[in-house]
């Protein structure tokens, strides 16, 4: 299966920025669906970002966050070539994780 | 015959005081126990911040202090959503020592939308999308030396994005 996760990471002098999607339902548990049943919550809740065995960010997500959710930040430290990773995982102990390049 | 009864209770109340105390921990201490593993762990999800209603709540269970406002916490938001369930929100700020940001959608049936831990060397800024039940006050929070600083701004939505 193809990875949930897609990442661009680009270096440029000091700071690499991170732009990242995953593509989950993020349920709130609020929504019913056609038949008026409620569609259980289902969303990620910790999304990690390592640079050489450093977490450099931790996304803490609600059901509030957007379907197939987009986070964007940056960091100090990273070069063009380094392996960037990306895990995350959700309220049902589903979890993915992804290795990119910084570019 | 006391002691027996009381037992349960006693254990009931040290269950409720780990889970408490390890919620407050999973963000205190997350940078650095998070570092060990390999993957993201749930268990450093901070549950009871997500599940609090109101503003005060929400901060007290998630970083334990109370805020204030400052005008050096950008908050980027759209005045007018067309479409609740898809809401850009760009916090960023000058403030130095930043350890972590939050958003807060203070109409939505839990405040929390998300929070970020921030490690040294990471940049205090972010970008992503939240949704949004119904008009409301946004609240970017930035923790800072140890201390909250929030901006605010009310965002309408046209089409609110918990309806089904």
């Amino acid at each position: 299966m193809a990875s949930t996760i897609r990442v661009r990471a680009i270096a440029s002098g000091e700071t690499t920025q991170v732009q990242s999607l995953i593509s989950h339902p993020m349920d709130s548990g609020f929504v019913k669906d056609s038949k008026g049943q409620i569609i259980p919550p289902h969303h990620i809740e910790v999304v990690e970002f390592e640079h050489a065995g450093k977490v450099v960010f931790t996304c803490l997500w609600g059901p509030a966050v957007s379907k197939d959710p987009y986070v964007k930040f940056s960091f100090k430290g990273g070069k063009k070539g380094d392996d960037l990773k990306v895990s995350w995982v959700d309220n049902k102990g589903q979890s993915d994780s992804q290795v990119a390049k910084i570019q | 015959m006391n002691e027996v009864s009381d037992a349960p209770d006693q254990m009931r109340r040290t269950i409720l005081k780990s889970a408490v105390g390890f919620a407050a921990l999973g963000l205190a201490a997350g940078g650095s126990l998070t570092s060990a593993h390999a993957a993201a762990d749930a268990k450093a999800w901070p549950e009871s911040a997500f599940k609090q209603k109101n503003e005060a709540d929400a901060l007290k269970a998630l970083y334990g202090k109370a805020s204030e406002a400052s005008d050096k916490v950008n908050l980027d938001a759209p005045e007018i959503a067309e479409n609740g369930a898809v809401v850009p929100i760009a916090i960023a700020t000058t403030l130095p020592n930043v350890t972590g940001i939050s958003i807060l959608v203070l109409e939505n049936p839990y405040t929390l939308a998300a929070a970020y831990k921030i490690p040294e060397g990471t940049e205090p800024s972010v970008a992503s999308r939240l949704k949004m039940a119904k008009t409301s006050k946004v609240v970017a929070v930035v923790e800072s030396g140890g201390k909250l600083y929030t901006a605010t701004k009310e965002v309408k939505v046209t089409v609110g994005g918990c309806g089904g």
